[in-house]
């Protein structure tokens, strides 16, 4: 840990922290929305572990809630975080030389906000340093949120009451601010927010996102001819 | 829960299928060349993932529109981010926008 706070600059460490606390203000209205739900105090932890990826547990929960089959939730879930594939294709390597469960657990903790804030970084120990900080924080944060929300969620009866479900892409929508730094990537990203909003009522949960990627042609017409 | 097997399998699905696609990514890029353009491409191609999930996570609720609240919390936190507010006032200020617009009946 020493190496990377003597890597990361404190403003880098802050800004993790801060993502990291939000992930957990978000655990906690995901545990509440899942006890509402109907599921078990254990479902939301073991899902938080094990998925460790809140936009589709979001959804998971939601689909079997709404009384939809739960490998259908699972497909649905898994087509949102396909995006987790070329996130890996797009980072340089951030485990390393290494004992297997250092590759595996590096894998595991692959998210929205430890990519984001790797690709944030300028050199390559930065750029590690970011992501299994953030990863590894998140790691904790989500679950211990998940589990507190779902202990409180029978207290708090009408989580939208209190604007919980706005949390989740309010903080995607920070994270993303920072890589628009062009007027290519702004172009890139507004479009492929406008395929998505007029493919959902159309096409299944997750699908829409995907079919987003189209929005990536328009960076390639602007890009020099390497 | 109706049926805790099928709702199990459901959950061991999506965590081996995320773990698959967290995992491979990596593995992929490691065997195959991927010329810097490549690289940027795929930056590209992540940034495009995440707005278009800020879009349908913030203005869509299964396949219609979500309602004003919620997209104007997002719109706040969007403000206050472009205008590098820390991150926990991003979130809250959306969080609470929205609260405050249904107290006032906003849908």
């Amino acid at each position: 840990m020493g190496s990377i706070y003597r890597t990361l600059s404190g403003g880098a460490l802050r800004d993790i922290a801060l993502a990291c606390l939000a992930v957990w203000f978000i655990g906690l209205s995901y545990g509440a929305i899942a006890v509402a739900s109907g599921f078990p105090l254990w479902f939301p932890a073991a899902q938080s572990v094990l998925v460790l990826a809140g936009a589709s547990e979001f959804l998971f929960i939601g689909i079997v809630a709404a009384g939809g089959n739960p490998l259908a939730a699972a497909a649905a879930g898994l087509l949102v975080n396909a995006r987790h594939l070329p996130y890996g294709l797009a980072l340089p390597d951030m485990t390393g030389p290494g004992r297997p469960w250092r590759r595996l657990l590096g894998s595991h903790v692959m998210n929205d906000e430890s990519v984001v804030f790797a690709l944030a970084q300028e050199d390559l120990p930065r750029k590690r340093a970011a992501y299994w900080t953030c990863g590894l924080g998140v790691l904790l944060c989500w679950p211990a949120g998940a589990v507190l929300g779902a202990l409180i969620g029978s207290v708090i009866g009408n989580t939208s009451a209190f604007g919980l479900d706005a949390m989740f892409p309010a903080v995607i929508l920070a994270l993303i601010v920072p890589a628009l730094r062009d007027r290519v990537m702004v172009r890139a990203a507004v479009t492929g927010a406008v395929i998505a909003l007029a493919a959902t009522p159309f096409l299944p949960a997750g699908l829409p996102e995907l079919l987003a990627l189209l929005a990536v042609l328009t960076t390639i017409r602007r890009r020099p001819t390497p | 829960m109706k049926d805790p097997a099928l709702v199990v399998a459901g959950l061991l699905t999506l965590s081996a299928g995320t773990f698959a696609f967290r995992f491979c990514g990596p593995v992929l890029r490691q065997r195959i060349a991927f010329p810097p353009w490549a690289g940027k491409l795929l930056e590209a191609a992540a940034v495009v993932l995440l707005a278009a999930l800020v879009a349908t996570t913030g203005l869509t609720k299964g396949h219609g529109f979500a309602g004003f609240a919620r997209p104007a919390g997002v719109l706040i936190g969007g403000i206050l981010a472009w205008r590098k507010a820390p991150f926990l006032v991003v979130v809250l200020a959306a969080a609470v926008t929205t609260a405050v617009l249904r107290l006032l009946g906003v849908p």
